[in-house]
């Protein structure tokens, strides 16, 4: 009976549903399980603290990467919070002026970009002038950062009641101080919450920084000289035939992943933690 | 000193408009934060200006024809782009014919049977899928994904339509095969825009009204008849936003398809061999580009991505702001 | 406006419950069939009562009008008619709804049928963003028929009942969207009756709509009720007294829950009402 067609079609395609969810994260429970299986037997104190050594003399370790990574995450930061700190504050107080549409325009197709072709830029930016330097990789990735900052900037701003801002405006304080001394601390937690993602999203970038920061093998701190960088010595491990490398290559990826996740998961719950204070 | 003994005299205003501005500090935090939305513009401006500036040398010597010619040989000057904007174009179709359908699925779990409790988690494991790094996704591909899945299904659609005498027509899974594959790239990068088509498609289908549900299923619908017939149909515009943001995603990815594509420039009809994209070529090949029409050459490829990914998103982003438009009454 | 009835081809019958199984009616003192009766209902959200112990019987072929200051759950009573309660998580039902003598909520009732057999007319327009003549073929369809000869026949009938076919008849394939809100409510009437329910339930359907067009749908509602049983929730007193044949008074207790604090004819209601609230109420002292 037509009835009962439609009873089990309703379950059927109810259930398929279900189970095509199941499907689709099996690849992250995968990749997850072989990133810590395979990361974990790889890495040691030794590890860590080493800079690159031959693999005829054991391969050695990825201090260097460590130190190049917190660098340029550093300078990416700086690069690009305050910038996209002030792009979110102006979008918020003129969300409907021409530039406010045009910048909202420009993040979204910034962050579209494919990374590659940022690296790109960069470098015809930077890089020809001046070379291969931790500074260009820091601009590149500061770039790639920037969408997500203004965007979770301003909706955090926006989230601040206006009672808040009109009563610092009523005592007399001028516009710039209310905004960065009354709007932006009440903003702050989310502020920071974007951050977080946006230096996960940066944390694994490769291509990018093949055109900039172009990576090294040594511990370096100067900026205006190439850098080492986690994701790119994981390219290299990773694609080169010797055994000893790809294990390292797990490490590496171990550490990336693990400081993503740490991000993101720590980002949401300080989102869901601060949604739950509002009430 | 107490505020009230202070002596009462309020500030005097200057008396002109530049000094009263002037006068708080205001125009000049005005003046930056405008500063810096223009900037932030004008970088997009600049991506494209950049990039059109260095390949003039390639665009000028080849013109239009730069994207259909199909050799690429560095070493005789010969650079025809062809091989790799099909190689994107085909794994990235690939990829979206995988991705869509498990994305959409996905999305409508997750809007609409998901328990209230679990959406949170699911669907911030599924956002996870995305967060991933592209080379960790690589590196996955290289030693456990090619050989535990991609060369076993492979082999089987080797053996079972790639017979060149049993299906004349069908090349597209004709060997020989080693791995390292087109059909590598597109599974990998079906996995990596599966996220983007699920979290957006779930979005559009959260913001279709609770009283087109509710119309449906007063009239005696079953609920798969509602999502399918009238919910899905509602947010169709944003779902294919979802879509086109997904390839997008896909067309640009690096180090995930470099690593596992073969990287080799020639062209071909079967998934089954070895390809190149044109951000793998960008990738792979820059170290090596000695002579100024060689990495115009490499540039100009960067244009055309930055060109098709512009497009992409214009197209997107307006399709799924046309859902949200759509809805003048209150939501759910 | 002429009412002009279509014959509808024998092979649409429809397949319902009621056709499969006796019917037991309950019937009152006078006679009168109930179509629906409540039987001790009460409607839980978790731990809320919305709506306490209502006791009420809606008379087959005539209009019934529930009446009563906002907020006192009259939707609540309303979509506990056709299980509308269902989608809110932590809604409970305590009680029974017997339609044609049938629980409902009965543990192996098919809701589908159901929401069938008791069609909802909704306080703000709803129709799909279809166009009309795939707004009122929905339903149909979902029921098998595909036949473009059945469809096209039970969207003229269901147009004329819902007295919209003279205004659409040339342009039924245009979007919805495009009509009045008059005429959208009326669409969705017509999506309604489509589907062949023997119960329609109104929940203000004119509280969004110009004097005219609620006009219009008062009429409606008068020459619907020869063929269904019409259930209105409204909030308007001058038309509950305009078009109803029976009217249920709910009022809030003390404890926030809706009670039913009268019912009779509408004629006794209006004109000599027993409850002292009742009074208060008609005579606007509140509400």
């Amino acid at each position: 009976m037509h009835q009962r067609v439609r009873r089990s079609s309703n379950i059927f395609m109810l259930g398929l549903t279900g189970l095509t969810t199941v499907v689709g994260i099996a690849p992250l429970v995968w990749i997850l399980f072989d990133v810590f299986v395979r990361g974990a037997s790889a890495i040691s104190i030794r590890f860590l603290t080493d800079t690159f050594k031959p693999t005829s003399l054991g391969g050695g370790g990825i201090w260097h990467a460590l130190v190049g990574t917190g660098i340029l995450m550093g300078l990416a930061s700086l690069f690009s919070v305050p910038l996209g700190i002030l792009t979110a504050l102006y979008v918020a107080r003129n969300p409907n002026t021409l530039l406010g549409l045009a910048v909202r325009f420009g993040t979204d197709v910034l962050s579209g970009l494919p990374s590659i072709v940022v690296g790109l830029f960069v470098y015809a930016l930077v890089v020809s002038g001046h070379g291969y330097s931790a500074l260009a990789g820091g601009v590149a990735l500061a770039i790639l950062m920037l969408p997500i900052i203004v965007r979770t900037t301003e909706e955090m701003l926006k989230l601040v009641p206006k009672s808040l801002r009109e009563a610092s405006l009523a005592l007399g304080a001028p516009e710039w101080k209310t905004s960065l001394q009354v709007w932006l601390p009440a903003a702050m937690t989310g502020i920071l919450t974007g951050l977080m993602l946006a230096v996960a999203r940066v944390a694994g970038e490769t291509s990018p920084l093949i055109f900039t920061a172009l990576g090294s093998n040594v511990l370096s701190t100067a900026l205006d000289k190439p850098i080492a960088s986690l994701p790119l010595v994981l390219f290299k491990y990773a694609v080169d035939p010797s055994k000893v490398r790809n294990a390292q290559a797990w490490a590496i990826a171990l550490i990336i992943v693990a400081l993503v996740l740490l991000l993101n998961i720590s980002a949401r719950l300080i989102a869901t933690w601060r949604s739950k204070m509002m009430y | 000193m107490a505020l009230s003994q202070m002596p009462h005299r309020l500030n005097r205003v200057a008396a002109s408009p530049l000094g009263r501005a002037l006068q708080h500090g205001d125009i000049l935090f005005k003046g930056a934060i405008a500063l810096s939305s223009l900037s932030l513009f004008g970088l997009m401006i600049g991506v494209g200006m950049m990039l059109w500036l260095r390949s003039g040398p390639m665009r000028a010597n080849a013109g239009l024809s730069f994207i259909t010619a199909t050799v690429w040989n560095p070493v005789d000057e010969q650079f025809g782009a062809a091989p790799f904007v099909i190689g994107t174009l085909t794994t990235s179709l690939l990829a979206m014919i995988i991705a869509f359908p498990l994305g959409l699925f996905i999305a409508i779990f997750l809007a609409e049977l998901c328990p209230t409790g679990l959406r949170g988690i699911v669907g911030f494991m599924v956002e996870l899928l995305a967060a991933i790094p592209s080379v960790v996704y690589g590196a996955w591909g290289i030693f456990v994904f090619i050989p535990s899945f991609v060369t076993p299904v492979g082999n089987a659609l080797m053996d079972a339509l790639g017979n060149p005498q049993r299906f004349p027509y069908l090349p597209i899974f004709q060997g020989p095969f080693f791995g390292a594959s087109r059909l590598a790239a597109g599974l990998i990068l079906a996995v990596m825009i599966l996220p983007t088509i699920a979290a957006i498609s779930r979005d559009v289908l959260l913001a279709v009204p609770r009283s087109q549900r509710e119309a449906a299923l007063a009239l005696g619908s079953t609920q798969w008849e509602t999502i399918w017939q009238v919910v899905l149909p509602y947010g169709l515009s944003g779902i294919l936003g979802a879509v086109i943001l997904g390839l997008g995603r896909a067309l640009g990815e690096t180090m995930a398809v470099t690593m596992v594509i073969g990287n080799v420039a020639q062209l071909s009809t079967s998934l089954l061999s070895p390809g190149y994209t044109m951000a793998s070529v960008i990738a792979n090949e820059w170290g090596e580009s000695r002579t100024p029409l060689y990495g115009s050459a490499l540039i100009e490829i960067g244009l055309l991505l930055f060109i098709m990914s512009l497009l992409l998103n214009i197209v997107a982003r307006l399709l799924v702001w046309s859902v949200a438009r759509r809805t003048p009454e209150q939501r759910a | 406006m002429a009412e002009s009835a279509m014959a509808i081809p024998a092979s649409l019958t429809l397949p319902s419950l009621a056709n499969a199984r006796t019917v037991v009616r309950t019937t009152t003192e006078s006679g009168l069939a109930a179509k629906m009766r409540l039987d001790k209902v009460s409607v839980l959200y978790r731990n809320f009562v919305a709506v306490a112990d209502v006791r009420l019987s809606f008379y087959a072929n005539k209009i019934t009008a529930i009446i009563g200051p906002s907020g006192c759950g009259k939707s609540t009573l309303l979509r506990a008619l056709n299980r509308m309660n269902d989608l809110i998580p932590g809604a409970r039902l305590e009680g029974r709804v017997l339609l044609d003598g049938e629980d409902i909520y009965a543990p192996n009732v098919d809701v589908v049928e159901v929401r069938r057999r008791v069609g909802m007319v909704f306080q703000r327009p709803n129709p799909f963003p279809k166009s009309i003549y795939d707004n009122v073929a929905y339903g149909p369809r979902l029921y098998g028929h595909m036949r473009r000869s059945d469809l096209d026949s039970i969207v003229e009938y269901s147009l004329r009942r819902a007295a919209l076919w003279d205004e659409v008849k040339d342009k039924l394939r245009q979007s919805a969207m495009a009509l009045s809100g008059g005429q959208q409510q009326r669409l969705c009437i017509a999506r309604a009756i489509a589907v062949e329910p023997e119960v329609i339930l109104m929940d203000e359907p004119c509280s969004a709509l110009d004097p005219v067009a609620t006009l219009k749908i008062e009429e409606l509602m008068r020459q619907l009720a020869r063929e269904y049983t019409i259930i209105i929730v409204t909030h308007n007193m001058q038309q509950a007294a305009r078009v109803s044949d029976y009217a249920a008074f709910l009022m809030t207790d003390e404890n926030c829950a809706g009670t039913l604090v009268e019912y009779g004819e509408t004629r006794q209601i209006f004109t000599n009402p027993r409850d002292r609230r009742t009074e208060d109420y008609i005579t606007g002292r509140f509400g």
